[in-house]
């Protein structure tokens, strides 16, 4: 006997007609809206590639080498070079200094800490991801540029000034500063994956470490990061992929050159902030080009999210999800 | 136990090393994690310190000054986030939490897959990207409007929201499920009425970190809704100011009056982004502990 409490037929004859519309209602409505998730994604990279396409015609695959970008109309001369540069090795000193302070936050919140700080230590460190980026640009034009150049990159200059990488004037605004915002943007979410991963760990592992007489460290070394190597690496890249898309945060410290510059204290330009910068007071050819920017740009964001979901997969670590930082940070 | 025995548990020779570099590793790993804290305790405090002294009533309640001139203050700015916001999250919280629903109660794990695959793949897309592909779709041969920011936002809402859904939605015990089933309850009442009431605290968890997370977001409102007329405006189909863009702009300017109006705005943006993270934290715990995770 179909719901007992509905003796009365006509109260079960409403309820029989509400399931039969409500039923389909709800599977067509959901079905719905994870097509539309899926007809964004395209419409995304055609609208992307549409716009871009004057500049597609006009320069082809040699806008990816051109280094160059001049906007006077007489010249009307546009390449990604000085840009691509910008984004690579911004990005780039971004996770070499974030990778390894995430795995030695990750270590101190899952194995050295006490008990007690643990959650509100890696709160804290969430709350790092949640400040808006225009805030962190503000902070680096205000209080971070004038460190970098009164401070670090003299004292860089001083004893390393023989590598071109760290000659020339210090200055506030420079790809060095971009990439110290962009470490303190992918140091909180590199640190929530790993975090998480190393949770997983199993214990009788750890255990059976210690019970060799490992120190806490050689467990560490030799338990918890070779399991947790694919979610590290997963995380890692998770994190490039957001220091590369990066626009409002570097635009504001970056100083926006058009030339590629040996000197990391430089100013200079990345493919996001030069779209932020550039994008409304453009038209033309020179919007176009700016397009072409953003295309190349979310050709390399898809590859680094693809590659950092299939290396996690294939580590089958399937508790822990990379790609929502938001929701891992919990 | 006997001295020779004694003598094997002292901290020396190769031992003495071991733990010596395990104590380096427990210090290293503190001083990173300090770090951290340390650099969020610095950017939060500069924006409090410099921006307190300029936040008064008269700086919430006064519409931005002239172009060029300072003095004025963020009610418009207030105003227009707001409306953006809000419209944002109108559409991206059903549409993400209905995409979360399709993959959990009504997919094969075959259609499932590829649709997670794409939210990822939407999850990272530069919101530049997401602006440029909103200004193809609504403004160019247009205008700007708050309404374009608002579609914008909400497309880097929605993976956020549907991506938290699904995880709170499959945390969800499936002998309660089972139970509706075996009472004859059809699939969308026992939806609609236990799964998603059970869950609740996680989907307000996710709506709310979406919410703050797009607060935020300055790079989609340059290219859709950035040049604003004077006064407070209210009407979406016009562009609107927004907190994210007053900071922008001001960080940008030479003067330090700007700074100083930048500096109180970003208090402002950063109150309400931490605010509704410490909310959202509360849900969460909540949900958890009633669905006994």
């Amino acid at each position: 006997v179909e719901a007992g409490a509905l003796s009365n037929p006509v109260l079960r004859a409403r309820r029989n007609l509400t399931d039969r519309i409500g039923d389909p209602l709800l599977r067509g409505l959901s079905g719905l809206a994870a097509a539309l998730a899926v007809v964004v994604v395209a419409g995304i990279v055609y609208e992307v590639i549409h716009l871009a396409w004057p500049a597609i015609q006009q320069f082809g695959v040699g806008f990816v080498t051109t280094n160059d970008w001049n906007p006077n109309p007489l010249v009307q001369r546009f390449g990604a070079a000085p840009f691509l540069y910008g984004t690579v090795v911004t990005s780039l000193i971004a996770i070499l200094f974030a990778a390894p302070l995430s795995i030695a936050i990750s270590i101190y919140l899952t194995e050295m800490a006490p008990q007690r700080i643990r959650r509100p230590v890696a709160t804290l460190i969430d709350m790092l991801a949640a400040i808006p980026t225009v805030i962190l640009g503000l902070w680096g034009i205000l209080v971070l540029g004038p460190f970098m150049r009164d401070t670090i990159e003299p004292a860089l200059n001083s004893v390393l000034g023989f590598i071109p990488i760290f000659g020339g004037d210090p200055s506030a605004f420079g790809y060095l500063t971009a990439a110290v915002i962009l470490t303190i943007m992918a140091t909180p979410i590199i640190t929530s994956v790993t975090r998480e991963v190393f949770e997983t760990v199993p214990g009788d592992l750890k255990e059976a470490s210690y019970a060799l007489g490992a120190t806490r460290w050689e467990m560490v070394r030799q338990v918890v990061l070779p399991y947790s190597r694919p979610g590290i690496v997963g995380a890692t890249i998770l994190g490039l992929g957001r220091a590369i898309g990066e626009a409002i945060a570097v635009a504001q410290v970056i100083g926006g050159a058009y030339l590629i510059n040996a000197s990391l204290f430089h100013t200079g330009g990345t493919l996001a902030a030069q779209i932020a910068s550039q994008f409304q007071n453009s038209a033309g050819l020179q919007k176009a080009s700016l397009a072409y920017l953003g295309l190349i740009l979310l050709i390399f964001a898809v590859i680094v999210n693809v590659i950092a979901r299939v290396i996690v997969q294939r580590g089958k670590i399937k508790d822990v999800d990379v790609t929502e930082t938001e929701a891992a940070a919990l | 136990v006997s001295a020779n025995q004694h003598a094997l548990l002292l901290d020396r020779g190769n031992l003495k090393r071991r733990n010596r570099f395990n104590r380096l590793v427990s210090v290293v790993s503190t001083v990173a994690a300090l770090l951290a804290v340390a650099v969020l305790v610095l950017v939060v405090g500069s924006v409090f310190l410099k921006g307190v002294g300029a936040l008064s009533w008269h700086f919430l309640s006064t519409p931005t000054a002239l172009f060029g001139e300072s003095g004025g203050g963020i009610s418009n700015a207030i105003v227009g986030s707001a409306i953006i916001v809000a419209i944002a999250a109108a559409m991206a919280i059903p549409i993400g939490i209905l995409v979360a629903i399709y993959t959990t109660e009504f997919a094969s794990p075959r259609t499932a897959h590829p649709i997670r695959f794409v939210l990822d793949i939407l999850n990272g897309v530069p919101t530049i990207i997401t602006g440029i592909f909103v200004f193809g779709l609504m403004v160019e041969g247009n205008k700007q409007s708050g309404f374009a920011a608002s579609v914008a936002l909400a497309i880097v809402m929605l993976p956020i929201v549907a991506r938290t859904a699904q995880e709170v939605l499959s945390l969800v015990p499936g002998t309660l499920k089972e139970a509706a089933h075996a009472l004859g309850i059809a699939p969308w009442r026992s939806t609609v009425r236990i799964t998603i009431p059970t869950a609740a605290g996680g989907l307000i968890t996710g709506s709310l970190l979406a919410v703050a997370r797009v607060a935020g977001e300055t790079a989609p409102i340059i290219l859709l809704c950035s040049i604003v007329g004077q006064g407070v405006l209210t009407n979406p189909g016009e562009a609107l100011a927004s907190i994210p863009y007053f900071i922008f702009t001001a960080s940008e300017s030479p003067k330090p009056e700007a700074h100083t109006e930048a500096w109180a705005a970003a208090l402002v943006l950063i109150a309400f982004v931490l605010v509704l993270n410490i909310v959202a934290r509360a849900f969460y715990a909540r949900s958890r502990k009633r669905m006994g995770a």
